[in-house]
């Protein structure tokens, strides 16, 4: 039992992003109409929006320390940071401390402008342009936007660790009964899953509750119509792009603690964030988010040793046989619309 | 593939080879009259020679490939008399002089392996085909290096492995036209047993977390006899996917499952992550069986510990070499490399390095470019100067044996470049082994292919 609450909890971050990609990946699909391969590439912008505020925030002057030598035996350089002049020591650590937390508002504008760059720059001239042609573009873009960030950033993994606060883990176990040491869960990774969830509600909020959101959402249901009404919808798509592009981004930026950035990381995720698309239902927001934690879920248990051990191999596989078993039963994915992608 | 080299001694020779032709009644064909001209694949022409630096300019492993083209450039810079020299002034063979290889300057040419086994072949292939290296070298995976080797003893090229640390390169994947200096799974293992059993204790339970590719199981197995032999008990090994970026479902169960140590078998992106995972398990704070967990990481980079920041504090490992190593070869060799790229040399530096002066030393000695005649001057030779103490070029299966460093995560690093302190320097004794070793069983060397 311990096992299963184990895995659960650990399919729960693993969905969080998988949610939150399907979900932007979804919006743009639904609004646009377009199959946006690139979009592994914008969650992995944004975890190097994370990285850049970090680098920013630890800007700094050399001082000679004169008691202690380099690698050359030269007096040591030390590098201290602008911003312990600016705020002393202690307030200037702590804000370097809390960069990936404060890294959430940089990613924010950044993002959405990258998003509309990139719509109105590329993706534009694809709308009327076949399915194929829209993913070759696309991939071609993350493979450009992933060689940009390896040559700034080179290609190995770079550190960014949670606050100090959030560092370690709590036994989960014993909160409810079990022994110690059984269930035990980092605290940072509760935090993701409690952040993808207010992003998603957030953006449910503002699609079900706001004018804009109602616009958008009439426009997904029918482009047309709504243009005939004197809307001009392609504004607003171009800003739900924007707003897909910062979902995307805000959970690479929150997801840097648990995995240290590094340049090809939007390609680990892109594809399996496409399985959990369809697997939810081309166009359906909530089969986006269901799916994403189903799956992310599934996932977890089939790297359980047990599991392994009666079917090697079957971690590598499970979200792909999900997706071919739920694709022979019910063709429309878990949460489809009729009619999307189905002529 | 094969150069024309009509110089005087040559065209006497074709003439021999001609006139013997023509006096029995045989077809020669054009690779027999190849071999009469050179003798050997890409013969150098002219007053220079090319080598093939064949390293991971693209993929996940590019810093490491970008260190070791650094180290190429410094060691073609120091052969052909440039700069302070490096360890041409502590090497003990004396033959390297600043003249180049053989009297000849040297030149090179960089292929991308991409960390990838056929374009690292595609490019080391380009690069003895069309450029006319007479050498090729570099590499930072075993998977490659496997690969790349036995693509030069066809093609008839020496091979000066870089980075590359399962034991199959020297055990079953062997080749004649190969060389590797750096260490292998087998000499962490028996490295590390000892200190592991100094500092944990000999009644440990081990957890294996191992990358499901040749090196994680050469790496797996070697740590997993040597701590047996020292009284631990393996609890669990569990093969992870290379592709694996989460480690969390597998390190979740780890603490409950009786270990009291976790030992990480990964390596690059695979080792920041599931050490990262590991401590944000808590798996450094927690205990078990009444101690506290521990964790080991069997190979460490420089580089790669870079990207696990604070995580690898206190953790141990082995690596080949590092720049703080006191001895006279080592200081020199990061004096030059410090000085001319503002920052310490990584192994895999150290390594491309050593084995580019290892190559042109035996070319000196044997007075020959022929890969015959550099395997005959490499095989059994004996040197110190090079960083590594004392080291001998085993001929049975052209492996260096040499001291090996066990290091451990620094406590309070003072740059980013200071990430690991040296626990103990392993004789060469204590990790030599018998060539017949059964990590090593099932390869042969063959003979030495000259190509052309």
């Amino acid at each position: 039992m311990d096992a299963i609450i184990l895995q659960i909890l650990n399919g729960l971050d693993k969905g969080s992003a998988y949610a939150l990609i399907a979900l932007g990946l979804t919006l743009i699909f639904g609004t646009l109409g377009v199959v946006n391969f690139a979009h592994g590439a914008l969650f992995m912008l944004g975890a190097f929006c994370a990285v850049t505020l970090n680098g920013i925030l630890t800007i700094s002057h050399t001082v000679i320390d004169e008691t202690r030598t380099d690698f050359l035996g030269n007096p040591l350089k030390v590098e201290v940071p602008y911003i312990y002049d600016i705020f002393g020591e202690t307030l200037g650590a702590s804000i370097i401390d809390w960069s990936v937390p404060l890294a959430i508002l940089f990613a924010i504008p950044v993002m959405i402008l990258i998003g509309v760059i990139m719509e109105r720059g590329l993706i534009k001239f694809f709308y009327k342009r076949p399915h194929a042609d829209q993913i070759l573009v696309t991939f071609g873009l993350a493979i450009v936007l992933q060689e940009i960030i390896k040559y700034f950033y080179g290609a190995n993994p770079i550190p960014t660790p949670a606050p100090e606060a959030f560092i370690g883990s709590f036994d989960f176990g014993q909160l409810i009964g079990f022994d110690a040491n059984t269930i035990i869960y980092p605290y940072w990774r509760l935090v993701y899953f409690g952040f993808a969830m207010i992003i998603i509600t957030g953006v449910f909020a503002f699609l079900q509750f706001t004018t804009f959101g109602m616009v958008v959402r009439a426009g997904m249901a029918d482009r047309e119509t709504v243009q005939l009404l004197g809307i001009n919808i392609d504004k607003r798509f171009t800003l739900m792009f924007g707003l897909a592009a910062a979902v995307a981004g805000l959970a690479g930026v929150m997801y840097t603690p648990i995995n240290s950035p590094n340049y090809h990381m939007g390609m680990d995720f892109l594809v399996l964030s496409f399985v959990v698309v369809v697997v939810g239902g081309m166009g359906s927001l909530p089969g986006a988010v269901l799916a994403g934690f189903l799956l992310g879920i599934l996932e977890s248990f089939a790297s359980m040793g047990a599991v392994i051990d009666l079917i090697p191999g079957i971690n590598q596989v499970i979200i792909y046989l999900v997706a071919i078993v739920i694709l022979l039963t019910r063709p429309r994915g878990l949460m489809g619309r009729k009619g999307v992608m189905e002529e | 593939m094969s150069k024309s080299t009509l110089t005087r001694r040559g065209l006497l020779k074709t003439g021999a080879v001609a006139g013997a032709g023509l006096a029995a009644p045989t077809i020669f064909d054009g690779k027999a009259w190849s071999a009469a001209h050179t003798g050997f694949t890409n013969a150098p022409e002219g007053d220079t020679v090319t080598l093939g630096f064949n390293v991971p300019q693209t993929g996940p492993y590019a810093d490491e490939g970008a260190d070791e083209l650094r180290a190429y450039e410094l060691a073609v810079e120091h052969l052909n008399g440039g700069g302070d020299g490096g360890m041409l002034n502590t090497f003990s063979s004396k033959t390297l002089d600043g003249t180049g290889i053989n009297g000849k300057r040297v030149e090179y040419v960089t292929g991308d392996t991409q960390t990838k086994s056929d374009a690292a072949r595609a490019s080391a292939r380009s690069m003895i085909e069309k450029d006319g290296a007479i050498m090729i070298t570099g590499g930072s995976s075993s998977g490659v290096a496997v690969a790349v080797q036995a693509l030069c003893q066809e093609a008839g090229v020496i091979f000066m492995a870089g980075l590359t640390h399962s034991n199959d390169t020297t055990g079953k994947d062997r080749k004649a036209n190969g060389f590797r200096h750096f260490f292998n799974s087998y000499m962490s293992g028996a490295a590390l047993a000892p200190v592991l059993a100094n500092a944990y204790g000999t009644d440990r339970k081990a957890y294996h977390l191992t990358a499901d590719y040749n090196w994680g199981y050469t790496t797996e197995q070697a740590v997993k006899e040597s701590t047996e032999a020292i009284g631990w008990e393996t609890v669990n090994t569990v093969l992870t996917p290379l592709t694996q970026t989460d480690f969390s479902s597998y390190i979740a169960p780890v603490l409950n499952s009786g270990a009291d140590v976790l030992v990480l078998n990964h390596y690059g992106g695979n080792m920041v992550n599931s050490l990262t995972n590991a401590v944000q398990f808590g798996l450094r704070d927690a205990q078990a069986n009444g101690k506290n967990f521990e964790i080991v990481v069997p190979l460490y980079s420089r580089l790669m510990a870079r990207g696990a920041g604070a995580n690898v504090k206190g953790i141990y490992g082995s690596t080949n070499w590092h720049w703080s190593l006191p001895d006279e070869g080592s200081q020199a060799f990061t004096r030059s490399f410090g000085t001319k790229y503002g920052f310490p040399p990584s192994q895999a530096a150290h390594t491309c390095y050593v084995q580019t002066l290892l190559y042109a030393d035996a070319v000196n000695r044997a007075g020959s470019f022929n890969p015959c005649a550099v395997v005959e001057a490499l095989e059994g030779f004996e040197f110190d100067g090079l960083g590594n103490g004392p080291t001998l070029y085993r001929a049975e299966d052209h492996q260096c044996f040499k001291d090996v460093l066990v290091v451990r995560g620094k406590e309070n690093p003072t740059s980013e470049f200071d990430l690991l302190e040296i626990v103990e320097i392993t004789p060469a004794s204590q990790v030599t082994y018998a060539p017949d070793h059964p990590q090593f069983a099932g390869g042969a060397l063959g003979s030495c292919n000259p190509g052309a």
